[in-house]
This record gives C-alpha cells, sequence and structure tokens, in this order.
C-alpha cells in the first residue's frame, strides 16, 4: 500500500505542474497558429502573473482581487509586447520575429530583477491550505486549485474557439488568412488578441503555481521551456493536444524526480522533445493535418 | 608558335582572376591588417586588457560559425553552448584524466560536437521551420545537466581542476600573452576558412535560398545538405574554441555552458550582424566589453543590482538592434561609412525586409 | 533543324484536386532541337501540366520520360540534375545577388566544389571559379545584357531579368529548357529580343517547351503546339494545322460567338 500512495502522490504532483505547463502551452499554440511565431517569451507571462499578485497581495489587496489584477496587468503586457516588438517587426522575417522574442524574455527577465531583486516569494494559498490525506496520500488543496482550475480555464477556452465569433475568428486566421481578411477579419487584431489571450493563461498559470514552488524571476524560462515541450508532443498546432502533452510531462517529471533523481527530470523531458522532432514531428497525437510542420 | 598561344591562355586567366575579384573580395590584405594591428597589442597593452581580448577571441571563434549557421543558412541556433562545453571537458578530460595529447584531444572533441551536431541536425533540418531553435535549446539543457551528473568524468557542480597547457613543438603555451596569440590566430583560420565558403558556389547556393526559394530549388541547390554542413562546422568551431578554453583557464564548471550563454552567443552574432563574418567579432567584442563596462559602472549606480543586470540590458538592445539595425553593427557601419562593395551585396538572409517592396537593399 | 531524337515524353499525365480534374490524360512528345509550345485558354490546365514536368506538383497519374529516363513526381533539383532547367512566370531572379552570381548560381549542378574544398580555396576550386564565371560571361553575352553584369539583378529593367533567366537556365549547358510564360509582361521591343535570344539557341541545338498565352509569338516561332482545353488535349500539330482544328477554333472562339448568336436573336 505505501508504494501505491506514493505513487499517487507523485501523480498528483505531476498533475499539478502538468496543468501549469497545460495553460502555458495552449497559449505558446494559440499564438504559433495565428502568427506563426514561436513566443519565447511565454514563461515570461507566468512569471509576471506570480511576482506581481505577490505585490498586489503586499500591498494588502485581497487575494482574489490581486489575482485578476495581476492576470489583466500581464494581459496589457502582452498587449504592449505585441504592438511594439511585434507588430512593428511584422514585415521580418521569422527568424528575427523568434529572435525578437528571445530578446524580449531576457528583457522580462531583467526588469523583473530589477523590480523583484533574485530572491524567491511566495504567495498565499487560495485557501486553507491543510493537506487531505487521500488513500494515505496527502494532497494540498492548492494542487487541487491548480488542476481544477486550468480544466476549468481550459475546458473555457475550447468553448471560445469552437462556439464564438471571435474564437472562431481566430481559428479561421490559421487556416486561411486571405479568406479571413475578405470575411473582414482583421489578421492585426486577431494577432494582438492572441497575445493577449496568452498572457493571461499564463499569468493564471503563474499565480496557481506561486503558493506550491513560490515565484522568482527565473521561473518563467523553464516553465515555457517545457511548455514548448508539451506543445511539441502535441504538434504545435494542436491545442487539446498540447494539453494531454503537458500532462504528461508534467507526470513523467514528477515519476522521475520521485523515483530516480531530481536532475534528470529535465533530460527527460527534453529528451521526449528531441525523440518525438525525430521520430514523430507532427506530434504523438497529431491529427492528419498537420499544418505547419 | 604553340608558347604565343600558351602565354594568350596564360593572359586571359589571370584577365578572369581580375574579373572575379570584381565580384569578390578574397584579399588577405584586409585581414592580414587587422591581425597585424590586434598582435601588437600584447605589446601595448595592460594584463587586464590582454585578458579581455583573449576572451573576446575565444567567442569570436564560436561566432563565427554561428553567424554563418545564422544569417547564411537562416537557422537559429540555441544550444551552441553545448558543443563549446563537449569541446572544453573533451580536452579536460583526455588529457588530464587519460593523458592525451592535447591536439588529439581537440580532434576528438571536434569529431564528437560533429557527430552530434549530424545526430541532432539530420532529422530537424527535415522538418521546415524552426524547429531547430526547440531541439538545440532542448539538447543544450541535456548536454548541461549531463555535465552536471557525470561527476566521475568531469567533477560535476565542483567543476574540473588541474586541466594543463597546450603545447606545440615543444613550445608551452602558459602565459596569457600566449593564448592571446594562439586563439587569434585560429580565428583568423576559421575567418579565412568562412569568408572562402561564402565566395564560393556553396555560399551562392545558400545565398540563393533566401534570393528565390523556388528557383534555388529548380538549380539544383540542395538546402538540407548545406544546412546540415554549416550545422556541423559551426559546431566544430565551437567545440576548437571550448578545447583551447579549458586549457586557458585550466578550471571549468557547467555554469560556463548554460542556456543562458547560448543565448548570449546569439546576441553577439546578431549585434555584430549576422550576414557579414566580421560581425562576429564586432559582436563578441561589443558583449564583452559592454559587459565590463556594466560590472564597473552599474553598482556605483544602481547599487543594489546584482550582475543580472547584464541580463536585462542585453535583452533590451538584442530588441532595440532587431528593431532599428536589424542587420546588426558590421553592416550598418559599412552603410553609413558609404562604401559602394560591388562586390559582395547581399540581403541579410535572416533580416530582410521586405525588399521587393522597399526596394531597400543592405550592403554587405 | 529538328532530327527527330524524342527527348521529353509526356505520358496520359494527370491532376487531380479533390474533385477537380485539372489535367486529363495529356500526352504528346517533344523532338530535339524543336521549339514546342503549350497553349489553352485561361483556366485550360497548362500550368497545373507545367509544374508536374517541373517536378514543382507530384502528378496523379500518368508519366514523365526524358531521354529515356523516368521522371515522374521527382523533385526540382532532381529534374535540374536530369538536365532540364527553367524559367518563371512571376521573374524569380535571385534578387540579393547580382547579374553574374545569378548566372553562375544557374551552373550550380554542373560544378564540383563542395564546402571543405571551397573553404580551402583549393587551387582547382579557383580554377572552376574562374571557367563558371568566365562560362556565365558568355552566357550573358548571348542574351545580351553583359553591360548589367555587375549590378544588382534586381536593378534590372523587367525584360532585362526575363532575359537573366534564359541565362541562368542556360548556363548549365541543359538539354531542354522550361518557359513559364516567357512573353509575360514583355513591351515589343522586349518580345522582340527575347524572341530572337531563343531563335538564336535554338539554331545552336537548344530545345524548348514553353507555356504562353501571347498567340503571335508561339504561332510564328513554335515547330510544333499542344492545345488544352479544360485540362484535355484538344489538338496536336504545327502552327498551320492547329489553326485549322476546328476544335481549336471552337474552344478560342467558337462558344463566344454561339452565345452572342443566341443573344441578338
Amino acid at each position: 500500500m505505501e508504494i501505491f500512495s506514493q505513487m499517487l502522490q507523485l501523480l498528483f504532483s505531476g498533475l499539478t505542474i502538468g496543468a501549469i505547463y497545460a495553460l502555458i502551452a495552449v497559449g505558446f499554440v494559440i499564438i504559433y497558429n495565428v502568427t506563426g511565431i514561436l513566443n519565447f517569451a511565454q514563461g515570461e507571462f507566468a512569471m509576471f502573473g506570480a511576482l506581481i499578485s505577490i505585490s498586489l497581495v503586499k500591498a494588502n489587496l485581497p487575494l482574489w482581487l490581486a489575482i485578476i489584477l495581476s492576470i489583466v496587468i500581464v494581459a496589457a503586457i502582452g498587449a504592449v509586447f505585441e504592438r511594439t516588438a511585434i507588430h512593428t517587426a511584422r514585415k521580418s522575417s521569422m527568424t528575427t520575429l523568434i529572435i525578437i522574442t528571445i530578446g524580449v524574455s531576457i528583457a522580462f527577465r531583467g526588469i523583473a530583477i530589477l523590480i523583484w531583486g533574485t530572491q524567491a516569494q511566495t504567495l498565499p494559498p487560495f485557501t486553507d491550505n491543510t493537506p487531505i490525506e487521500f488513500l494515505e496520500a496527502v494532497l494540498l488543496p492548492q494542487n487541487l486549485w491548480a488542476i481544477g482550475l486550468s480544466i476549468v480555464i481550459l475546458i473555457v477556452m475550447m468553448y471560445f474557439f469552437n462556439y464564438t465569433f471571435t474564437g472562431k475568428s481566430l481559428t479561421a486566421c490559421v487556416v486561411n488568412p486571405f479568406a479571413a481578411r475578405l470575411m473582414g477579419i482583421n489578421p492585426n487584431k486577431m494577432s494582438l488578441l492572441a497575445v493577449v489571450v496568452s498572457a493571461g493563461l499564463g499569468a493564471l498559470a503563474g499565480t496557481v503555481i506561486a503558493p506550491i514552488s513560490g515565484a522568482s524571476y527565473d521561473m518563467g524560462m523553464m516553465l515555457g521551456i517545457k511548455a514548448f515541450v508539451a506543445a511539441v508532443v502535441g504538434g504545435l498546432t494542436n491545442a487539446p493536444a498540447a494539453i494531454a502533452g503537458a500532462f504528461l510531462i508534467g507526470i513523467i517529471e514528477a515519476f522521475t524526480e520521485g523515483l530516480w533523481s531530481s536532475g534528470l527530470k529535465d533530460v527527460v523531458s527534453f529528451s521526449l522533445l528531441l525523440l518525438i522532432l525525430f521520430i514523430k514531428p507532427e506530434g504523438l497525437f497529431a491529427k492528419a493535418s498537420g499544418k505547419r510542420v | 608558335m604553340l608558347k604565343l598561344l600558351e602565354n594568350g591562355c596564360k593572359e586571359a586567366a589571370t584577365m578572369n582572376k581580375k574579373n572575379l575579384k570584381l565580384i569578390y573580395n578574397n584579399s588577405l590584405v584586409g585581414p592580414g591588417i587587422f591581425f597585424a594591428l590586434l598582435f601588437c597589442l600584447p605589446l601595448v597593452g595592460s594584463n587586464y586588457t590582454l585578458a579581455i581580448f583573449t576572451m573576446i577571441g575565444f567567442y569570436a571563434l564560436v561566432c563565427i560559425g554561428l553567424t554563418m549557421l545564422t544569417g547564411y543558412a537562416g537557422q537559429i541556433s540555441l544550444g551552441h553552448a553545448a558543443f563549446y562545453g563537449i569541446g572544453a571537458y573533451t580536452s579536460a578530460y583526455m588529457t588530464a584524466t587519460v593523458g592525451l595529447s592535447p591536439w588529439l584531444a581537440i580532434v576528438v572533441g571536434a569529431l564528437i560536437s560533429a557527430l552530434v551536431a549530424l545526430l541532432i541536425g539530420i532529422p530537424t533540418f527535415k522538418l521546415k521551420g524552426y524547429y531547430l531553435a526547440l531541439a538545440t535549446l532542448g539538447f543544450g539543457i541535456i548536454v548541461y545537466t549531463a555535465f552536471k551528473e557525470l561527476s566521475s568524468i568531469t567533477g560535476g557542480s565542483n567543476g574540473f581542476f588541474g586541466i594543463p597547457s597546450i603545447s606545440l613543438f615543444g613550445f608551452e603555451f602558459m602565459t596569457d600573452q600566449s593564448y592571446f596569440y594562439l586563439i587569434w590566430l585560429f580565428v583568423f583560420m576559421a575567418l579565412i576558412f568562412s569568408r572562402n565558403i561564402i565566395h564560393s558556389r556553396v555560399g551562392r547556393g545558400l545565398r540563393s535560398i533566401e534570393g528565390s526559394e523556388i528557383a534555388a530549388d529548380a538549380v539544383g541547390v540542395n538546402l538540407m545538405k548545406y544546412k546540415l554542413q554549416i550545422f556541423v562546422i559551426s559546431a566544430i568551431f565551437t567545440s576548437i574554441s571550448g578545447s583551447l578554453l579549458a586549457h586557458y583557464v585550466s578550471f571549468i564548471n557547467p555554469d560556463l555552458f548554460t542556456a543562458n550563454t547560448s543565448i548570449y552567443l546569439l546576441i553577439m552574432v546578431i549585434i555584430g550582424g549576422s550576414t557579414n563574418i566580421w560581425g562576429a567579432i564586432v559582436g563578441s567584442a561589443t558583449y564583452v566589453l559592454l559587459g565590463e563596462l556594466l560590472k564597473h559602472y552599474v553598482p556605483v549606480i544602481l547599487p543594489n543590482v546584482g550582475g543580472e543586470f547584464e541580463i536585462v540590458f542585453f535583452g533590451l538592445l538584442l530588441v532595440l538592434t532587431l528593431i532599428y539595425m536589424p542587420n546588426g553593427l558590421v553592416p550598418q557601419f559599412m552603410k553609413i561609412a558609404g562604401k559602394l562593395h560591388k562586390k559582395e551585396r547581399s540581403t541579410p538572409i535572416a533580416f530582410s525586409i521586405d525588399t521587393r517592396a522597399t526596394g531597400g537593399k543592405t550592403n554587405d | 533543324m529538328t532530327n527527330n531524337e524524342l527527348i521529353l515524353r509526356v505520358e496520359n499525365l494527370t491532376k487531380v484536386f479533390g474533385g477537380v480534374v485539372a489535367v486529363d490524360n495529356v500526352s504528346f512528345t517533344i523532338n530535339r532541337g524543336e521549339i514546342f509550345a503549350v497553349i489553352g485558354p485561361n483556366g485550360a490546365g497548362k500550368t497545373t501540366l507545367f509544374n508536374m514536368i517541373t517536378g514543382v506538383l507530384p502528378s496523379s497519374s500518368g508519366n514523365v520520360y526524358f531521354q529515356g529516363k523516368r521522371l515522374t513526381r521527382k523533385k526540382p533539383y532532381q529534374i535540374a540534375q536530369a538536365g532540364i532547367t527553367r524559367t518563371f512566370q512571376n521573374l524569380e531572379v535571385f534578387d540579393n545577388m547580382t547579374v553574374i552570381e545569378n548566372v553562375m548560381t544557374g551552373a550550380h549542378i554542373s560544378m564540383k566544389t563542395n564546402i571543405l574544398t571551397a573553404g580551402l580555396r583549393l587551387p582547382t576550386v579557383v580554377k572552376e571559379e574562374v571557367r563558371i564565371m568566365e562560362r556565365a560571361l558568355q552566357c550573358l553575352k548571348d542574351v545580351g545584357i553583359t553591360e548589367f553584369a555587375y549590378e544588382m539583378s534586381d536593378k534590372l529593367p523587367y525584360g532585362s531579368q526575363r532575359l537573366l533567366e534564359i541565362a541562368r537556365a542556360a548556363i548549365s549547358k541543359p538539354q531542354l529548357i522550361l518557359l513559364d510564360e516567357p512573353m509575360a509582361g514583355l513591351n515589343a521591343e522586349e518580345s522582340r529580343q527575347l524572341v530572337e535570344v531563343i531563335l538564336k539557341m535554338r539554331a545552336e541545338g537548344m530545345t524548348f517547351l514553353f507555356v504562353e498565352h501571347d498567340m503571335e509569338t508561339v504561332m510564328s516561332i513554335s515547330d510544333r503546339l499542344v492545345v488544352v482545353d479544360n485540362g484535355v488535349k484538344i489538338g496536336e500539330g504545327t502552327p498551320e494545322e492547329i489553326y485549322k482544328n476546328p476544335k481549336v477554333v471552337a474552344a478560342y472562339l467558337g462558344d463566344d460567338e454561339a452565345e452572342e448568336g443566341v443573344a441578338y436573336a
């Protein structure tokens, strides 16, 4: 029974971090689908979400308000990022645009150091965080928040993309930008919307994970990279698959760390990335379209 | 009579070699002057200056390969620090632990790096788009973790001590001065080698892909093969630099070869200008010199900030460069100086703003 | 002038896009030294047919044989290796290079320099470069644009860029040059110059296949042609034979006239 509870413990950790990766990965996929850009600054939205909410809480705002405000602020940062860096350079080659996002991610990190320094900080958990015992495994309520919120938001996203006009317009831009234009959909506006939504998703992920593993200026890079791996596992164009990939990676990481060594958990994730790229670049769950590969 | 014909042919041949000079500048005079001046540095500069310029040399050797990859093959690598580290650790291990000759160790390191580059490149270049960026990022982190975890070979996080010095024909490279000359000699060779590639059939092949991919295809240019070859060559240059670094500093640790290092290498290439091979040297120099300036003056102005201020500065610098000076320092400088290079004009492969629309051109 | 040696054989070439049959079982042959044209009304499938022969588009069924070798569904660079080069309707000049470099790049396939020998700049490499440059200058002379040799290629007038593409296509000494609407966008003088170049090259033994709209040029310089309409071949033969072919006349004129007749009735 002990092994079982240990497994269960690891599973919960895996699902938790997987939920975080999922939120960031979906944002990554949205931006890639609408603009074709690999946004290397994706993880930094999570970082800002976490740190900004911490500052707001320190300024005596109630937690729920701090979180919502933080998401809004990060979405605004995303908008500024899109208008200044991406929109002005939109005629440049894709290589340039990707490197711009790399530069922005570094700049964001640096700005974070200037504002918050290098010390890690924590956000209070959303609810009373007394551990729950479940089948002899210990589960923190915050983990449940992470998994639950992510799933809810992701379902909302699915609804948004498939059933609302704006959402379907975003999808239309991917499928056929020219036709989209003819229908009156403005790809520039869509690009802005894509980045804003992705930034918001990232910020949410940051606030949710902050009570569990803390927040610091460099948390964005690893989160972002793992989210990329999740997206690639899902085939880079397929949001539900990216989500599945994210949970998969989260679980694999948790088990590697728990059963083997924590130093190796990165190796396992990235080896998976390389394996997918080499053997099945359309992703594990690819549908027939496989557009941008 | 035959002699006359022969002389006539020879004359035609030299005439045509002269014609070749109309399109390509392969003269050794420019590089010669630059390196002659550079080699005077140890005689006039302080030890501090010497150390800085030696470091610039190590980065320059790496960046020459990376510039070709980014500017001519149009690919982004976010994992070149891994090749740097492979070269360094291979040399360290082979010379200190196994007792091989340093030069042999350098070759082994280069071979390993080349092999790894092939293993990553072959599947990745088959895919369209920018998968190399992701693949090299992941690969870089795997290698970094390997350096930390395989402590019996690498010394782990504590680092690798006691790397012996390198020697050539009995002359042992011990002083800073000697390493300065050594690394810049390699930079010189790499520079000429790369320039020769760019001014050849291979260079035209690579540039044609940016000029018109469909016509390049129709003319028979094998895109994948060249991308792969340039990737391998850049890995080899980087590995050699890492090997020489190991002998120079005699102590290395994994934190010299992180993902951040790879990103800084890319920044050097972009700021210097990815479409001109001299950009590698200018970019490395800019990075190192600016870094030193920051180290000295930032603590004075902003005492709370640690050394990480570099990050925000270079990140912002990169973004601003890409938006306002996308071709980098060297091409921009040449444009300003009004030099009309009738010999070599190529639009940056990675950074051309749509020239058909604006008609604008940058000189190389 | 033609010696009746079969150089290109297109056999039952078909292309289906979803439900649309763009090219339907088209067959024809080209002899060495011929100027051969593919014509037809707009949307007839000429471009699709052309793209299948040049390797840009994979065929759905059928075959293409060149000098006995099967070229069906091969990639463009393999087609170049087989000895077929082409020009482009929408000018695909390498605009980041000078004119002479453009032509030299056309010889890419015939050169042996690889990355290692190039890096070391061996004497054989220099010799080959000089040789190709000489050849390139000659090609530029043949098409009449030598004065632009060291200019950036996108600075040339439109007609000269078209001639540049021909020089680039010719330098590798191909067996067959494919021209994609070569007269498109040219004024009368430029068209005349282009025709002159093509005829001169044909006199030296070159074979041409071209797709074209400009009926006057086609009828005046082609040795033989094939007419496609709605993806189907409706005529093949010499210009005189085609003029008299009722199906061809109907395709270009007939239907419209019939409708006009109805309107006036």
